[in-house]
């Protein structure tokens, strides 16, 4: 099981929890835990979310494993100018 | 409507063209005779991309009336290097890494030649002071004014 | 990628070569958005609202159609419905569908035989407006009673009593603030304001569009993202992606703001009708009025610090607006705002708010620089308050590896404390001050990104390399990529050219923006060349009669592995190239990634400056910039980022500002009373260069354009505020407002 950080304005849709367990290895596996947990969650990561795993930030990438004792925390995806 | 049919010297060479009472001089160096090196960055004198010399000074040319030119002398920086050897000034912004995007560079060379012509032996502050009229958006000025400097300093043979 | 492990000695990475479109930029002949032409060229002009808000009831063309020289005219209606929410929404602002929200905001665009006749025709349109209450202030528009700007538009979690104004509601931050701020010993609690500012780059808007009756386009235009523009526009004009080719020209700046499109695809609707190509150029007040500035923003701040120095909680709400449309920008100001702390309780909570004004583009490090200009102040003022070294407070508090940032994830190596401890070893920190003189420092953050990117490396026969890339150039990128390229395949510089490619040439390419490419695309750089090198390999092998792991490549040549190999001549690129037909064909590298691992880049700003208490104008006397790069392969275009932000941040702080009248119009759409930084505001700008290299990064490069922006904004009003000895709280701090508090 992988820890998963919410931020705190997500927390309205986690039944105010503030990490979410779920049962994955890679990103694409928390992603999809995590809508299947608490659909509320869907329209945020549809419009874009990235993982930082262990301190890096990883956009996008569907095959970044994740290890169960990850630190994982949902973000924003990263837009620059 | 009838044009204005102007001759005039264009970077040593004669020249001549067609103009509309209100076109600038900046129109048609860019859009008639093909000489795009003059940039419009505002239209209206305050950023200095579009500077050219004008019978030996210094002129924002989109505040000069094409109709103007009329008779004179006009140099643009495609007239600044001779033929494949480059100005000082165009050497040395190089080397010295003075520009990044390069679209307020032609303006700023003008300039700085300018000034040159003027006062071989320019403080810091006089260089600072006389690029006022040319804005930079990307470098901060540093480099631009050490590229000036230094080709000052070339060109005086020090 | 990681690192490499070796401890690299590097030949030409490190060094100062001139870049390669450098003799093309300084004798005017590189081309820019707006200097290409094509026969049978019409000119696109547009239509702007007149009014803050208005119902658009109805535009009646007709007088303009007929007008001789006029070839097309487009509206609203002569677009797709876009794909997706966020691409419908660049599409409304480029183009106003039923309401105009925004003074400035295009409602037509007509294509004709001359600027004259353009111009003429524009006059014709009948547009009859109703018009609407309008709102251009963040305060205002959230009052529960404002004029709505859009409809349906509103967050559900908005706060109680505020607007349908409010959008997107962001929360971030860790542990209890109440246990936190019963620990200090001084609390500051303070409310900031900025208004929007633009990216102020020279070059306006300009693009050149070529529809033929075929379908198919061609587009030519300044932009960071040739890619970007290519999605959007095929979107919104209803074209698969092939059918369009952008091309990006030279580019007279961006800082972000030219990483949408504004009047692409009004230029590619105009081709389409007229069945000419249409150049569409903004001018200056229409940059001003019509393209993306930042957001402005009101934000409370509050800090407890224990008096000797250590932060204990920390807490900030940040309101910002992003123009008439929904804006995630709140989403970095809120994750950036105490990111340079190491904090046990913090918490940032943020909203957006719509108002009549244009829609936000980025500006170097969006949502940073406001946020942590209200941070930083507070800090400042809590050193001031308890009589602390500002430095000293900052490195007690300073996050560092193994700290969980204020936004989620714990630090791996960051360069901080490095630039702290830098500035505070640097002469600057300890030189005198004079009378109505004063010194202020920040510290500043960053993410950058690293993102989709294509290279492809193509060999010749003479053994010189071409290396295709897919992102404009606003940095002198070319060079760092070149040199890469050449520091692993191990000849010199001045046989590799870098050219960026078309949409059709390479794969996608995320726009260049995110202190990207030298990261990104120098990473990717760097495995065409191993690509390429390992082919070379391979065919020398073939060569040779040998195993391809018996063949290395070494400081430019293919040479057996050792001894045990067989003795064989070392091969030059040249020498394999020349052979290339005979071998198996052309011998090309290439790389495809979405690269990750950028890291993030701290700085710090140290500025000295001096105010005149009779008119409450600022000299800036002495400004010294640390930042940590990673490794900067050209040390000039690095110095050239941190030195370019500074000064950017420098006329944020001092004087820029859209200033809008009670009648919602923009007051200020031109350099004159837009007031950049000239070159007599400003003392030198001296750059120091850290080097913490980043582990995701084969040669430890990290991304440093737009960090730089950040850390001026509350440098210059902690001076300030200590040369007037009073607290600002408020940006620009031009004269007037300067001379007010020395009032007070």
């Amino acid at each position: 099981m992988v820890k998963v950080v919410i931020w705190g304005s997500l927390r309205t849709v986690t039944d105010g929890q503030a990490e979410v367990e779920v049962e994955a290895a890679t990103f694409k596996e928390v992603i999809t835990q995590l809508e299947a947990i608490h659909p509320g969650l869907k329209p945020r990561i549809e419009r874009g979310v990235s993982l930082a795993i262990d301190g890096t930030i990883y956009r996008e990438a569907w095959f970044m494993p994740v290890k169960p004792d990850s630190e994982v925390v949902l973000m924003p995806l990263m837009v620059g100018g | 409507m009838n044009k204005i049919h102007v001759t005039t010297t264009l970077n040593g060479d004669p020249a001549e063209f067609l103009c509309e009472p209100q076109e600038t001089l900046l129109d048609i160096l860019r859009d008639t005779l093909g000489l795009t090196g003059a940039k419009e960055g505002c239209g209206s004198g305050d950023c200095g991309a579009c500077s050219v010399m004008l019978d030996g000074r210094l002129v924002c040319s989109c505040l000069v009336l094409a109709a103007e030119a009329q008779g004179r002398t006009i140099e643009t920086i495609e007239g600044m290097a001779d033929g494949e050897k480059l100005h000082p000034l165009q050497q040395k912004f190089l080397d010295h890494a003075a520009l990044q995007c390069g679209i307020c560079t032609p303006g700023i060379l003008v300039a700085a030649k300018s000034l040159l012509e003027r006062n071989p032996d320019p403080t810091e502050t006089e260089v600072r002071y006389w690029l006022a009229g040319n804005l930079c958006r990307c470098t901060g000025y540093d480099k631009i004014i050490n590229a000036v400097m230094d080709a000052a300093a070339q060109m005086r043979g020090a | 990628m990681a690192l490499d492990s070796e401890k690299r000695v590097f030949k030409v990475v490190g060094t100062r070569p001139q870049r390669p479109d450098g003799i093309d930029k300084v004798t005017g002949r590189a081309l820019y958005g707006a200097d290409l032409s094509a026969p049978g060229m019409l000119v696109g002009r547009l239509l702007r609202s007149p009014h803050a808000h208005a119902r658009i009831r109805s535009i009646d063309s007709s007088a303009a159609l007929a007008l001789s020289g006029v070839k097309a005219i487009v509206t609203s209606d002569d677009f797709n419905s876009a794909s997706n929410s966020f691409n419908q929404d660049v599409l409304d602002n480029c183009m106003a569908r039923g309401t105009a929200l925004y003074h400035g905001h295009t409602v037509a665009a007509v294509a004709a035989s001359s600027k004259t006749v353009a111009l003429q025709a524009l006059k014709l349109i009948k547009v009859d407006y109703e018009i609407l209450p309008h709102v251009t202030d963040i305060a205002d528009a959230m009052v529960a009673d404002a004029p709505v700007v859009q409809d349906g538009r509103g967050a559900q979690d908005a706060p109680a009593g505020t607007s349908a104004n409010v959008t997107d509601v962001v929360a971030f931050g860790h542990g209890d603030l109440e246990a936190g701020f019963a620990k200090a010993d001084k609390i500051v609690e303070r409310t900031f304001r900025t208004a929007a500012t633009h990216q102020g780059y020279i070059e306006p808007h300009a693009c050149l569009a070529t529809m033929g009756p075929d379908g198919k386009a061609d587009l030519w235009c300044c932009t960071q993202g040739q890619y970007a523009v290519r999605a959007f526009c095929a979107d919104m004009l209803g074209m698969e992606v092939s059918q369009l080719r952008v091309t990006a020209s030279e580019i007279g700046g961006g800082f972000g703001g030219k990483t949408t499109v504004f009047i692409e695809p009004i230029a590619l609707a105009l081709s389409r009708k007229s069945g000419r190509p249409v150049k569409i150029v903004m001018d200056r007040d229409e940059v001003f009025k019509g393209s993306g500035p930042t957001v402005s923003s009101l934000t409370d701040v509050k800090i407890g610090m224990t008096k000797d120095g250590r932060i204990t909680a920390a807490h900030a709400m940040l309101r910002y607006s992003g123009g008439a449309f929904p804006c995630g920008t709140i989403e970095f100001g809120a994750m950036s705002a105490f990111a340079a702390y190491d904090l046990e309780a913090v918490q940032t909570e943020g909203i957006n708010v719509m108002t009549n004004r244009p829609r936000e583009a980025a500006y170097r490090a969006p949502g940073a620089p406001m946020a942590i200009y209200a941070v930083e102040s507070v800090v400042d003022e809590l050193c001031q308050e308890l009589g602390l070294d500002p430095l000293d407070v900052r490195l007690k508090n300073a996050a560092h590896a193994g700290t969980k940032s204020s936004y989620g994830p714990t630090f791996n190596e960051i360069g901080l404390v490095a630039t702290l401890e830098a500035a505070k070893a640097h002469p600057h920190y300890s030189a005198p001050l004079g009378v109505n003189q004063g010194r202020g420092l920040s510290c500043g953050f960053w993410f950058n990104f690293g993102g989709n990117t294509c290279v492809s490396l193509n060999l010749n026969a003479d053994g010189t390399v071409g290396i295709t890339e897919g992102n404009p150039d606003i940095g002198g990128s070319r060079a760092a990529i070149s040199q890469m390229a050449a520091e692993e395949l191990g000849i010199g510089y001045d046989k590799i050219r870098t050219v960026i490619a078309d949409t059709n040439s390479l794969g996608y390419n995320d726009v260049t923006d995110g202190s990207r490419v030298t990261f990104a695309v120098g990473l990717a750089t760097i495995q065409a060349a191993r690509d390429a090198i390992q082919k070379m390999c391979s065919r020398v092998a073939k060569l040779w009669d040998i195993d391809e792991d018996a063949v290395v490549w070494e400081d430019g040549y293919a040479k057996p592995a050792g001894a045990n190999a067989g003795e064989f001549e070392p091969m030059s690129i040249a020498e394999i190239a020349a052979i290339a037909n005979n071998t198996g064909g052309p011998i090309a590298g290439h790389y495809e990634v979405n690269a990750d691992g950028a890291g993030v880049s701290f700085g710090v700003h140290l500025v000295d400056l001096e105010v005149d208490p009779e008119t409450g104008f600022t000299t800036v006397l002495r400004y010294t910039v640390f930042q940590d790069a990673g490794k900067a392969v050209h040390p000039s275009y690095v110095e050239g980022q941190m030195q370019g932000g500074s000064v950017q941040g420098i006329g944020w702080a001092l004087n820029e500002e859209y200033i809008y009248g009670e009648d919602g119009l923009l007051q200020n759409p031109g350099f004159l009373d837009y007031r950049v930084p000239v070159a007599s505001d400003l003392p030198p700008i001296e750059a120091v260069i850290l080097e913490i290299p980043n582990p995701g990064h084969p040669y430890g490069v990290r991304g440093v354009g737009e960090t730089s922006i950040v850390p001026p904004l509350a440098a210059l009003t902690n001076a300030v505020s200590r040369a007037i000895g009073k607290r600002m709280y408020e940006l620009p701090m031009s004269p007037p407002k300067i001379l007010k508090a020395i009032k007070g």
